[in-house]
């Protein structure tokens, strides 16, 4: 049965410390304003699942959210390095984090057998590099029928996932279009689920193209204008750019980065606020 | 021939560019690889059919994207799939021609590193990691690879295999399970490199101009092979170099606007 919560509730309720959360979204439709939300209420010890960190997990990792980071691509897109993933790693700042590599077929086959109800995903990855050398779970077994040497890891099965959408209905069905990635898939494998929403209307379905995820699969729906910047939601805003590129700034040092999520994140009410402290101080 | 003067990375670009067939259907990676097809559907081969790992298959960007998932790339695709089904029907599933990849080293039989600079619990360098990249290079029918020359890049021995060239470990690409050909050409700012049939080894084909043989084995630190017809790739032309110079990504955004009007309680 979907809840109508505040963004401030549903996180309350479903991230608890020590949990594992994937909040999904690929390059489009990323879930920050969640992200802004588990940085508030200081929820720490968390297995953060991601297919890219981004800067939703660059921020949560340099405030000191995560124990472990499981993982396919960890860089600023098409700007560089994520320096609080980098200095989280490289010199435990601000403590040490476990990682859990992958690519990223390895990932969306692991959603996707999370959503299935597997214990594990069989596909061809991985064969002839090193991953296998430094992550115990990407092992091999040969099928059953031709013989030919497959690779396994297991499903992500996360304690919630989270993601934004478009639109939820006043039912609790949930529409997103534009890029999917692996949103479904993360919702369906997840034990609990939050979606953020652009707005809530009074009904929804796929006559529009896109997808619908029917309400009985979803824990929480929030209302979150603007909830994925500097990510995009289709048909609303553009992705930042902008933004993208000025988080190199912002992040390269720890203190700079500290001080400014202080004053931007933890010290706004909700994403609304810190949007607009943004836009007055000229970073959109 | 153009009298214009470029940067070597322009030529870079240019020369990848044209290794693109006129009907190829590519899978890019962010960054350069992006500008050489949205380069070479502007210029030699406009049917190109240009897939980005966020699922957006056949699209036509009109501005070159920033990230993989832009909203360009979604809204000129002729069709946006989830990503299971992009890496499992469309890359796995042997659909996809021509993979562009680039990173942070090479060996002599096209093995890439994308992953660390040292070791790989404790790095020098942290780098992004995986990606797409060891699906990409192993299941499209052949790889074009773009990456600077130098000693750092070019090594005898990669800091970690992200992904597999023509060998690996001594092992072919067949004893490892990998149909597609792997690496048919290595394109940097010096020229050319393509392995050799035999024994998959790169061998320096083609000096891009103005740049001496010499010059690309002093870059190189395994003993780089020439082959016995060095090739000399032809200048950028004006209208490349036009063309190349206006792929940059939008910073625009309605961003600004929508901020205060949510921020105003509207929407």
């Amino acid at each position: 049965m979907t809840e109508f919560l505040t963004l401030a509730e549903a996180v309350t309720r479903y991230v608890r410390p020590g949990c594992s959360v994937a909040a999904e979204g690929f390059t489009h439709l990323i879930p920050h304003a969640a992200g802004a939300e588990i940085i508030r209420q200081g929820i720490r010890h968390l297995t953060l699942i991601r297919m890219t960190p981004d800067i939703i997990y660059d921020q949560m990792i340099g405030m000191g959210c995560a124990d472990k980071l499981v993982f396919s691509w960890g860089g600023n897109p098409g700007v560089g390095s994520l320096f609080r993933l980098r200095d989280a790693y490289e010199n435990s700042v601000p403590h040490a984090i476990e990682f859990e590599e992958h690519s990223h077929a390895a990932m969306a086959n692991a959603y996707a057998a999370g959503a299935a109800g597997m214990p594990c995903a069989v596909f061809k990855g991985y064969r002839g590099t090193q991953y296998p050398e430094v992550n115990p779970n990407i092992r091999f077994i040969a099928c059953p029928f031709s013989g030919e040497e497959l690779t396994v890891i297991p499903a992500h099965r996360p304690d919630v996932a989270i993601i934004h959408a478009q639109r939820a209905d006043r039912h609790g069905n949930v529409w997103l279009t534009g890029i999917l990635g692996v949103q479904k898939e993360a919702v369906l494998a997840a034990a609990h689920s939050i979606v953020t929403v652009e707005e809530i209307i009074d009904g929804v379905d796929q006559s529009g193209g896109g997808t619908v995820i029917p309400h009985w699969a979803i824990d929480a729906v929030c209302a979150a204008p603007l909830g994925a910047f500097p990510s995009y939601t289709e048909g609303y805003y553009d992705r930042s750019n902008a933004f993208y590129q000025k988080w190199g700034e912002i992040s390269r040092e720890y203190d700079r980065f500290c001080e400014w999520m202080q004053h931007y994140v933890v010290s706004s009410v909700d994403f609304t606020h810190f949007l607009a402290r943004l836009k007055d101080d000229g970073y959109v | 021939m153009s009298d214009r003067a470029y940067e070597p990375e322009e030529m870079m670009v240019v020369a990848a560019a044209r290794l693109l067939e006129p009907d190829d259907v590519v899978f890019i990676g962010i960054g350069l690889p992006s500008k050489a097809a949205n380069l070479a559907r502007r210029t030699h081969a406009p049917d190109l059919a240009m897939i980005y790992e966020s699922g957006t298959l056949d699209t036509r960007p009109t501005v070159l994207p920033l990230s993989i998932g832009d909203p360009e790339l979604s809204r000129t695709a002729r069709a946006v799939v989830a990503v299971p089904e992009m890496f499992n029907y469309w890359l796995q599933g042997g659909w996809i021609r021509t993979g562009f990849l680039g990173a942070a080293q090479i060996d002599r039989f096209g093995n890439l590193n994308s992953t660390v600079i040292g070791d790989y619990r404790r790095p020098k360098v942290r780098l992004p990691g995986a990606g797409g990249a060891p699906e990409i290079a192993g299941f499209c029918h052949r790889t074009l690879v773009l990456l600077r020359q130098n000693p750092r890049t070019f090594v005898e021995k990669l800091d970690f295999v992200t992904t597999v060239g023509t060998v690996c470990g001594g092992r072919s690409r067949q004893e490892l399970g990998l149909p597609g050909q792997g690496p048919q050409a290595v394109i940097t700012d010096l020229g050319i490199l393509a392995p050799d049939t035999g024994s998959g080894e790169l061998v320096l084909t083609h000096l891009h101009p103005g740049v001496s043989a010499e010059v690309a084995i002093e870059a190189t630190s395994w003993p780089l092979r020439v082959a016995a017809e060095l090739a000399r790739t032809e200048e950028p032309t004006a209208r490349e170099l036009d063309i190349l110079r206006s792929l940059v990504p939008s910073e625009e955004s309605n961003i600004a606007e929508l901020i205060a009007t949510v921020a105003r309680g509207g929407r």
